[in-house]
């Protein structure tokens, strides 16, 4: 071939090639200018967001700035023995000028949780630094640990040094009912106290259980639903929208009237002599409670993808695998089922991604034994105000629910979700 | 579904085995909802059904807390609903705008790195609400939104535009892109041809996607709990805490409206969805 074959050209005299990748990317550009608003504002008011609850989870800035001479003069001291004379001076100088700004109890509180103790020595340094009492002029190692004997103990001041980083995993380990020890090695919190990792596992429990409930409830309306014909279908399919369209907040009221120990649900066990009047069940405010009403709630996320999928599956399939000499069940079983995976997949995890985060129902029907992990960052964000800690919980449940949304996105492609 | 004279009889017992476990789902699924019916009209204080009602006694049914619900001094609900429908409306819109623009995008087959484009815009939905609603009022809290009804409408309208997205896009999937070229080469500009051929076709998707929306602003207590002061109280707000403190008939009574309104939304929705159906010439 001759370099002079030529190159097809447009009007203008341009080659064909390039001007087609000028097009294509003039479309690229369009097509994305098309998505950028929404990506930009979801991004400045959500995904960033997210991001910051993971620095505020880690961040421990605040007796690093505060003890700034302290811990340049502590970086040079082996933290076995009892400080030298300058660590000691640098710490005063520094608690001094927080006394100046009026920050010293905080200081106190922050190292208190690291080393019981703390606030009254603290204390007892700040009535000192009032009166004048210390004399800067001589040594003043030995004036602190006269003022408060806890001076003279080394693992305070090792408290002190493990409070240096910027950063801390402290919350995290928390979460997991874990803590630093003393040395700095991570040990478990004493077994009657593990509150957190019960929590973890009832969630995983609640929201495995109710996606089986869910599934085995789900499937075969979906089943009906899918070969019924389409007026009587239709007619059924409301028994499943009505709900999803019906707010969370009246389902869960419902359930609450009937399951409470006068309701509906109790006298009707009584009616057919399951329980005495006088015995009867307590249901709500419990796992019961939880179980009941979430299953109900969430039966829709089931049933929709399910449904979906089976509509597609032809009915001749079901009598070929008949007519070949399978009996009803092996046919279900050998034709039908498989047939089916995808939706089982897709409803199965999404109806697990809702449960796992779920917050109203258990809130209002769970009680203290139905609550999970989503009431305890509630908890800690609007009660006790330990929003590090209430973001450090929420980032844990959030890998684990994008892990979920992952394989999701793998098995049945986010384009996929059906809405009704 | 009748079965065929010649299906044996444990097969058939099987088959009505099936039938009644199906009724009982239907039932499960639906009968929760009929029970606050009766109880809103309750004469008396207690949210159970008393020896007059199960006899019928029509002594034993009043509008007292419907009278209640719109007259009643103490009650917020005529401030909840007000800033509901206000949050939802607005909210609704924003999603819609930003909703359609992202799907009319997406459903380009230019565009580049769809995939996780599209898992990042339907996130909202998948993330746990309790997350959403600590992030999304650390933010509201830093740039000063906190307790108004902008920052709620802000916060409704990310939790809101995943659906938007979603229906959108799947009307567009059955969309014949030869019409838009066809008005193209007819002389039309971009927005002309967007305005009166595009919308009307997508316009069913869009308007369920909407519907979505507005049912998720309108339904949400979550991140509104984080959000609103005393001022901006939604109905979801008030049924909250009088679930969980003073537990009222009142509370029936405006569940058994917002039940009406669901109904009222799910027709829409459903005569939609056909409507774009056979728009899209799929047929049933």
């Amino acid at each position: 071939m001759s370099s002079e074959t030529k190159q097809i050209l447009t009007t203008d005299g341009i080659p064909l090639e390039v001007s087609l990748k000028k097009a294509e990317k003039k479309n690229k550009i369009k097509a994305f200018l098309l998505v950028a608003p929404l990506l930009l504002f979801l991004i400045i008011t959500y995904i960033f967001p997210i991001g910051e609850m993971f620095t505020r989870s880690i961040d421990d800035k605040m007796i690093t700035n505060m003890l700034p001479k302290t811990f340049k003069e502590m970086e040079s001291w082996d933290g076995k023995e009892l400080p030298p004379e300058a660590v000691f001076s640098a710490f005063y100088y520094d608690y001094k000028s927080l006394v100046e700004k009026q920050e010293h109890g905080k200081l106190g509180q922050r190292l208190n949780k690291e080393k019981n103790g703390f606030n009254s020595t603290t204390k007892r340094l700040f009535r000192n630094i009032k009166r004048k009492k210390i004399d800067e002029s001589i040594s003043i190692k030995e004036q602190m640990i006269k003022v408060h004997p806890n001076w003279n103990k080394v693992e305070y001041w090792q408290a002190i040094k493990r409070t240096a980083p910027p950063y801390t995993l402290a919350k995290y380990l928390k979460g997991m009912d874990m803590y630093y020890a003393p040395d700095g090695s991570i040990v478990q919190v004493d077994e009657d106290r593990r509150i957190h990792r019960i929590l973890w596992l009832r969630t995983l429990e609640i929201a495995f259980f109710v996606t089986l409930f869910c599934f085995l409830m789900g499937y075969p309306i979906a089943h009906l639903l899918a070969t019924l014909p389409m007026k009587y279908s239709n007619l059924l399919m409301i028994c499943v929208l009505l709900p999803f369209w019906t707010s969370l907040l009246v389902r869960t009221a419902s359930w609450m009237i009937l399951l409470q120990q006068q309701g509906v649900v109790n006298d009707f066990f009584v009616m057919i002599g399951l329980v005495a009047d006088d015995n009867r069940p307590e249901m709500m405010y419990n796992k019961v409670g939880t179980y009941v009403a979430m299953t109900q709630i969430l039966l829709p996320f089931m049933v929709l993808p399910l449904y979906s999928v089976m509509k597609t599956i032809s009915p001749s399939l079901m009598r070929a695998g008949k007519s070949l000499g399978g009996t009803p069940f092996v046919a279900f079983w050998k034709v039908y089922f498989p047939l089916t995976i995808p939706g089982i997949g897709a409803g199965c995890l999404l109806v697990f991604i809702l449960a796992i985060g779920y917050y109203i129902t258990p809130a209002l029907v769970g009680g203290a034994s139905g609550t999970l992990i989503s009431n305890q960052i509630a908890f800690h964000m609007k009660q006790t105000l330990d929003w590090s800690f209430a973001s450090a919980m929420g980032l844990m449940l959030l890998t684990g629910v994008l892990v979920i949304y992952w394989i999701y996105n793998k098995l049945v492609g986010v384009d996929n979700i059906k809405l009704g | 579904m009748a079965l065929p004279s010649y299906t044996e009889t444990r097969y058939r017992i099987w088959h009505y085995i099936y039938l009644s476990i199906c009724a009982f789902v239907f039932f499960f699924l639906i009968a929760p909802l009929f029970v606050i019916f009766p109880l809103s009209f309750n004469a008396e204080e207690f949210l159970v059904f008393s020896e007059g009602m199960k006899n019928l006694d029509p002594d034993a049914f009043s509008l007292r807390w419907y009278k209640d619900m719109v007259y009643g001094t103490k009650n917020p609900w005529g401030l909840a609903a007000k800033n509901s429908f206000i949050i939802a409306i607005f909210a609704t819109i924003g999603s819609i705008i930003l909703g359609t623009l992202a799907a009319l995008g997406l459903s380009s087959r230019h565009m580049p790195y769809k995939g996780i484009i599209m898992a990042t815009l339907i996130s909202p939905m998948i993330v746990p609400l309790i997350i959403s609603g600590v992030a999304i009022f650390f933010f509201m809290a830093k740039v000063g939104l906190a307790a108004t009804h902008t920052g709620i409408v802000f916060a409704h309208i990310i939790l809101g535009t995943p659906f938007v997205v979603i229906t959108v896009t799947a009307t567009l999937s059955g969309f014949d892109h030869s019409v838009t070229r066809a008005a193209a080469s007819l002389g039309s500009n971009p927005v002309n041809t967007f305005m009166k051929i595009t919308l009307p076709l997508i316009l069913p998707g869009v308007i369920s996607g909407g519907l979505f929306a507005f049912v998720t602003s309108f339904d949400e207590v979550v991140v509104v709990l984080f959000l609103a002061g005393l001022e901006n109280t939604t109905i979801p707000i008030q049924m909250w805490t009088g679930l969980r403190e003073q537990l009222s008939p009142t509370i029936l009574a405006v569940a058994t409206c917002l039940i009406i309104l669901s109904t009222l939304i799910l027709i829409s929705a459903e005569l939609l969805r056909r409507r774009s159906e056979r728009l899209r010439g799929i047929n049933r």
